[in-house]
């Protein structure tokens, strides 16, 4: 029992940061319709900057600069190529984010190259004891800090002029225009908020437990795409529930592993995916996602 | 251009096009044949995997699982099976269609960049199985693969063969296989294309819901196309396989799905020539890079902490894939069509005398 309810707790601990990266997503793909598969190394960037300034600038200073740097290479990727690209359809533009996460992976992990590093976080190692459980304190600081964060945005999404403006556009992007609503803005801004969404996430998924910044968090950064596609990639409620079911998931099939021996080593990896898989069956447009209607 | 004089050009370029593939295992050297025949092997599954992204729109990034079921499959049945080689290759393009098959259900109904997204679960999941699933892959080691034997003939180095001077080995021999399998492969597609699923497919990937109304019948449509390329992608595997001599789980990774894509971005979406063409780009780059590391600026020798030719070739192509959609809609092979249109026209623009003129003006 201690140890599932421990599993539990990282589990939504790790899904609330799945929650942040897939919530980026989504906020991209309702303000532009572009499926973003940069966002692994948007969040590969921010650590990255964290992680080689903390011992210059202290890490507070660092993660903000962390956090700026993603945001920037967030609003630029948007301002010199998405926004320039004039093609027909919108998966044409996926695949151009494709090439730019493969030029910024391959710069990135050449960069860090077999190194891990670390980031710096006042955490560290200690542990906190409720009871009978034991618990990382990074992971408190992590849902506390998602938790916040996400309630932050969510009211920013309904109450402030930008939410509005984000939501006319997701509605109907000729009428929003029309009304006044200046676009180039609102996707701008959509891609600074992901990718400083990103650098919070990079944060927490490259501290204790886990070694450090390495080749090998892009991996788990991908884990943050099927939560955001089982949810439903045009709902930010489902990019939070979809966090939480891929990062619980992933807790418990990791964490019995060894009752799942005949499943194999390192199931807790693929497991996100198999998830994902699953629930598409039955709901192929995630499970808060709108299923596209036409009248003809 | 008249129309016969077109033809006659047309002619003579395939003409030297076959010759030079002929007649190159008799001059190039392993390095070379190697590379080529890689080349030619990513041609098949570029081709493949242009039917569904480029001309269906549906976007996978799964298509190296395709390859390792090709690739695994022939293993298996070749060795442990016992099967005949060429029947293990058959097979096993059929299990890859059959893989795709099973996933047909998702393939079916997401569409675009959704699919994408699930498909990287065949990555995944696919790792998780190839590590796994020791006895049937060899586990992080991988299998060895054995050599293709056609009519009692075998694609390798020995029993020894020299023609014309030049010894026969298992890359000469394979390259000719290669070939033939790229032509049928090509051949094939560009029927599919050209015909009604072809049109089908494109209408699918320009207006879903004007092709439903036509009576295209969207899910299945898009779940074929997925099948087709999964095989495609078996055929790859076998070839890969074949010319590796090895079947190793981490070569079919998210990195090869990534070049895949690439590929057919770099040469055109959408047609036979611009996978081939994306096909040869993408898996010559790094191996020129490789080759002339010590000669290129800004390019070091693997291991030497700079940019080595692999990381160059990643970075030169992801920078490519990036100005192809911004400049050049329609890739490398969308460029070579535009030139041909445009070269006469402008010598029709320095010699007007030579040209007729128009109708209305006379």
């Amino acid at each position: 029992m201690t140890t599932f309810l421990e599993l539990l707790v990282n589990g939504i601990s790790v899904g609330a940061v799945y929650a942040l990266i897939a919530l980026g997503f989504v906020v991209i793909f309702k303000a532009t319709e572009v499926v973003n598969f940069t966002h692994a190394s948007l969040l590969l960037a921010g650590g990255f900057l964290v992680a080689k300034l903390h011992p210059a600038l202290g890490f507070w200073l660092a993660l903000a600069a962390g956090v700026a740097g993603a945001a920037l290479v967030g609003a630029l990727i948007e301002f010199l190529i998405i926004r320039r690209a004039r093609v027909g359809s919108h998966g044409v533009l996926a695949i151009v984010t494709i090439g730019v996460d493969i030029l910024l992976t391959t710069e990135l992990t050449r960069e860090i190259g077999t190194d891990v590093l670390a980031l710096g976080d006042p955490w560290r190692d200690q542990v906190l004891h409720l009871g009978p459980i034991t618990i990382a304190e990074t992971r408190i600081v992590a849902l506390g800090v998602a938790a916040a964060l996400i309630t932050a945005f969510l009211l920013a999404f309904k109450f402030t002029g930008w939410g509005v403006a984000m939501r006319a556009t997701a509605e109907d992007a000729e009428t929003a225009a029309l009304m006044g609503v200046r676009l180039g803005r609102v996707s701008l801004s959509a891609w600074a908020v992901a990718g400083a969404l990103a650098a919070i996430a990079a944060l927490f998924l490259c501290v204790f437990p886990t070694p450090g910044l390495d080749r090998s968090t892009t991996a788990a950064a991908m884990k943050a795409f099927p939560a955001a596609i089982l949810g439903g990639l045009d709902s930010t409620t489902g990019a939070l529930a979809g966090g939480l079911i891929v990062g619980v998931t992933e807790a418990l099939m990791s964490g019995y592993q060894s009752q799942l021996a005949f499943l194999g080593r390192g199931i807790g990896d693929a497991a996100p995916f198999l998830v994902m898989i699953a629930i598409l069956l039955f709901r192929p447009a995630g499970i808060f996602g709108t299923k596209e209607l036409a009248r003809v | 251009m008249s129309r016969r004089s077109r033809w006659i050009t047309l002619g003579a370029v395939w003409g030297v096009v076959v010759v030079a593939a002929v007649v190159a295992p008799f001059y190039l050297e392993g390095f070379w044949l190697q590379t080529g025949l890689f080349a030619m092997s990513a041609a098949v599954g570029a081709i493949g995997i242009n039917l569904l992204t480029g001309a269906t729109g549906q976007l996978s990034l799964g298509h190296a699982f395709f390859l390792a079921v090709g690739a695994y499959a022939y293993v298996y049945l070749s060795t442990d099976v016992g099967l005949p080689t060429p029947l293990a290759a058959v097979v096993a393009v059929i299990l890859a269609g059959v893989a795709g098959g099973l996933f047909s259900p998702i393939a079916g109904r997401l569409k675009g960049a959704y699919l994408g997204i699930a498909t990287l679960a065949l990555i995944f999941g696919g790792q998780h199985v190839l590590f796994n699933a020791e006895p049937l892959t060899g586990g992080y080691n991988g299998r060895a693969v054995p050599p293709m034997e056609l009519f009692g003939f075998v694609f390798a180095d020995s029993p020894g063969l020299v023609l014309l001077n030049v010894p026969f080995g298992a890359l000469e021999r394979l390259w000719f296989l290669g070939l033939l399998v790229l032509a049928a492969a090509a051949a094939f597609a560009r029927g599919v294309l050209r015909g009604r699923p072809g049109l089908a497919m494109n209408t699918i990937r320009d207006h879903e819901i004007a092709a439903g109304v036509m009576g295209v019948p969207v899910a299945r449509y898009r779940a074929g196309v997925f099948v087709l390329s999964s095989m495609y992608g078996g055929l790859a595997g076998v070839l890969v396989a074949l010319v590796f001599q090895r079947a190793v789980p981490d070569y079919f990774g998210f990195l090869l799905s990534l070049d895949y894509l690439a590929m057919i971005v770099i040469g055109g979406l959408g047609s036979v020539a611009g996978a081939v063409i994306g096909a040869v780009f993408v898996s010559l780059l790094p191996q020129l890079l490789t080759r002339y590391s010590d000669a290129l600026p800004l390019v070091a020798e693997p291991g030497s902490g700079g940019v080595s030719p692999a990381e160059a070739a990643r970075i030169l192509y992801g920078a490519a894939v990036v100005t192809v959609v911004l400049f050049l809609p329609g890739g490398l092979h969308g460029l070579a069509t535009r030139l041909r249109r445009v070269i006469p026209r402008i010598k029709e623009l320095r010699w007007p005398n030579s040209a007729p003129a128009p109708a209305s003006r006379r």
